[in-house]
């Protein structure tokens, strides 16, 4: 199997009770594997059914051993890999904050009209962006906002799932 | 009389009379007293609960799994909040690693003093999240009942394990409705019990080439039951095949029985383990390819089609890559391949087959389990040998602490049927076996139970002689006393060049008087013939007994695989050249 060290996203579906986060996150951490990012919540209001992201560095082999372990909670339905690369379709969505006045403040509005960022609070000193998209496409932004006054960033973790007729 | 009005407490009592639990393992507190309470007023009824009264919570969680590993039922414990929970983790844990079904009930403080740090307040659940199957807090009297028939069936379906449900005081006080366990259904948790019958076909096509195949059984037969027990022998005869079992998987086929090869692992046969080296068909039935197996992983069976039947889905490919897996309980799965067997009528590989055998019997010559007797000192697989050839003719129940003694248990006594051998196998938990003993004694209140003990071992859960003496419950206690935490001194040999650190106990206690204070028997043997007469002396006495064996200080456990080594580089004895340990292999446990 392979050795090499990549971002994986496992997709779990999980009922939604007391304590069912602090199981999924509490085997992560408790097995040493470590997490990138995490989005949870509630996907079925009827059966409530709540689909947890996480995005986790690791070998193929790591990533698939800590599926394993997640399937064993009871409260999880299911647990799979749905890495981007292989068949799946992963979105963020950011808040960038940019404190700068001049050209700097220009150029900023003009490079979010290239990502169609859109402005969602405004004063004469700063922008509040919004900006959805691939994790890339949001880590390209925030690294040329850097010189542009970047001042904070919320980002809300990837949510992913699978492409045309497959189901999780 | 499905919905009635009663207390939280009261629940408590008739879920047990609703799943058929008639015996607890338990220590009354604080948080836990309005239950206690009931066990109280119902002591006068037709059939109260019988309560166990245990001396460390700790006790409680292992005699729970004696109960269970005996019987086959789950095992059920009582417990306060605080140190009540934290010192049944030990046994909770144990119970997750060997599947063994427990439902721990444990008091909390009152719900509006949850998060103060209040007396005896500790986060059970939050505790107890990673070493149980699954786990309550009950925050709302009409949960309780639902929440009650929920643990029962967890713990007990799929892949059995221990859980627990944590109930504040104020909760037990309460009035609510309960309801019956016949229309409580668990929202999502359904295991699979049938395989997939396609699957099973392929599986039975590689059965029916195979040249050089082998079973590999584990715990998973003997949770599954004894239709399964029934089943894996009928198929094991069926193609004639060698079996070799784990450790936790030990009884389910007969040891004594001329296609069982031995125990494999670490401290296995030469024969099972070269046969798992150099199969061609590795037939897995409710196992789980732990460490302890595999050796390095590697080198594991590198020319096998392997078949795993589990019935947890996780332990598929978790570990080593599988051909076929087969999800499902092993009965279930073992009935439709024989069914399926025999309708296509398959026919094994029969001269392959017996050229194998014939390998398998080259490496039996080999006799790995031998050893130098003596005739001053008792060598301790002499002794458990003595143990065994005494005590055969007998349904006996043997349990084991942890260390050198537990695998010579299990190299040198023989078991013909389930759930005779109850061993703390994932966990490795020293003081297992006398709580273990108690509790196995108490399902099988006329069979003789021995628990094979090590004198460090014996020491961690000792407390527990007070309770079989209050119960009356006449455990034997059989020590291979060689004054040295043996399996650490071997490693110390082996590993460290014999620096012995704090391996070696200086001020152990006169095992016989101190049998004598908790009101037992005590037995001290030095000397090879004066053995069998003080084993019978044992069984023969009606009461707990502590035997103090005197056993040679330097005996190691052999045959070895090494750490980080494989199947086929195992050491035979003291004798056999060692070589150096590479420090990938010093790094493993």
């Amino acid at each position: 199997m392979s050795e090499i060290v990549s971002k994986h996203t496992v997709s779990v579906l999980v009922d939604n009770e007391p304590g069912v986060l602090a199981r999924v996150i509490g085997l992560i951490s408790g097995r040493g594997y470590n997490i990138d990012s995490l989005t949870v919540a509630e996907v079925d209001a009827e059966k409530h059914i709540s689909r947890i992201t996480i995005v986790a560095p690791g070998t193929e082999q790591t990533v698939n051993k800590m599926i394993s372990q997640l399937q064993r909670i009871v409260p999880v339905k299911r647990a799979a890999n749905v890495t981007f690369e292989k068949q799946g379709i992963e979105r963020e969505m950011a808040l960038v904050k940019i404190v700068s006045t001049g050209e700097k403040r220009v150029e900023s509005m003009r490079l979010s009209d290239v990502f169609r960022a859109r402005v969602i609070d405004t004063t004469h000193d700063s922008f509040v962006f919004e900006l959805n998209g691939s994790p890339r496409k949001i880590d390209a932004f925030i690294d040329l906002m850097k010189p542009l006054g970047l001042s904070e960033v919320s980002r809300t973790g990837v949510v992913a799932i699978a492409r045309g007729t497959e189901k999780m | 009389m499905v919905n009635i009005q009663m207390t939280g407490a009261q629940m408590v009592l008739k879920a047990f009379e609703d799943h058929q639990v008639d015996t607890i393992f338990g220590y009354p507190g604080g948080a836990v007293l309005p239950i206690y309470d009931e066990l109280a007023k119902e002591r006068d009824t037709n059939q109260p609960i019988r309560h166990y009264l245990v001396r460390h919570e700790q006790g409680a969680s292992h005699s729970a799994e004696g109960y269970a590993r005996s019987s086959g039922k789950v095992g059920v414990m009582l417990v306060t909040s605080g140190p009540g929970v934290t010192n049944s983790v030990t046994g909770l844990t144990d119970a997750m690693m060997d599947s063994i079904p427990i439902v721990c009930i444990s008091g909390q403080v009152p719900t509006h003093l949850i998060g103060t740090d209040a007396f005896q307040e500790c986060d059970a659940v939050g505790i107890t999240r990673p070493c149980t199957k699954h786990n309550w807090l009950v925050k709302d009297i009409n949960d309780l009942s639902r929440i009650l028939h929920e643990a029962f069936y967890v713990a007990s379906s799929g892949r059995p394990g221990p859980v627990l449900v944590d109930i504040p005081k104020d909760i037990q006080f309460q009035t609510g409705t309960y309801i019956g366990p016949e229309t409580v259904k668990h929202k999502s948790y359904r295991p699979k019990l049938k395989a997939n019958i396609d699957q099973i076909d392929d599986a039975l096509k590689l059965i029916a080439e195979a040249e050089k195949p082998i079973f590999y059984t584990g715990g998973g037969v003997i949770n599954s039951g004894n239709a399964a027990v029934q089943l894996l022998r009928e198929f094991v005869r069926l193609t004639g095949f060698p079996i070799t079992s784990t450790l936790q998987g030990l009884g389910a086929y007969p040891g004594d029985d001329s296609q069982f090869i031995g125990m494999l692992g670490m401290h296995g046969t030469y024969e099972a383990n070269m046969a798992m080296n150099e199969c061609d068909l590795m037939i897995n039935i409710g196992a789980r390819f732990d460490d302890r197996i595999t050796g390095k992983i590697d080198d594991f069976s590198p020319n096998s089609k392997k078949i795993h039947i589990d019935i947890d889905p996780s332990s598929i490919n978790k570990i080593v890559k599988v051909d076929v897996p087969l999800i499902g309980d092993v009965a279930h799965v073992l009935e439709d391949s024989i069914k399926l067997w025999k309708s296509k009528v398959y026919k094994i590989n029969k001269t392959p087959l017996k050229e194998w055998w014939k390998t398998i019997d080259k490496w039996k010559e080999k006799d790995s389990l031998k050893f130098a007797s003596d005739k001053n000192t008792i060598k301790p697989q002499y002794a458990i040998q003595r143990l065994y050839e005494l005590t055969k003719e007998k349904d006996v129940f043997v349990t084991t602490e942890v260390g050198q003694h537990q695998m010579w248990a299990a190299q040198y006594y023989k078991f013909s049927n389930p759930n005779r051998w109850i061993t703390s196998g994932g966990l490795g938990t020293m003081g297992f076996g006398l709580p273990a003993a108690i509790g196995a004694q108490v399902a099988h209140p006329d069979k003789l139970v021995i628990d094979i003990a090590g004198e460090a071992s014996i020491l961690m859960c000792i407390q527990e002689m007070s309770t079989a003496i209050q119960h009356k419950l006449p455990v034997k206690i059989f020590i291979i006393n060689n004054q040295y935490m043996g399996m650490v001194r071997q490693w110390q040999e082996l590993l460290h060049d014999k620096r012995y650190s704090h391996s070696y106990t200086d001020a152990l206690p006169d095992f016989v008087k101190l049998a004598e204070a908790y009101g037992a028997k005590g037995i001290r043997v030095q000397k090879p013939n004066e053995l069998d007469k003080a084993i019978n002396e044992m069984i023969e006495y009606d009461g707990p007994v502590i035997f103090d064996c005197v056993v040679e200080q330097n005996e190691n456990v052999y045959p070895m695989i090494p750490s980080g080594k494989a199947h086929n580089e195992m050491l035979l004895g003291d004798e056999t050249k060692k070589e150096e340990i590479s420090d990938e292999g010093k790094v493993l446990v």
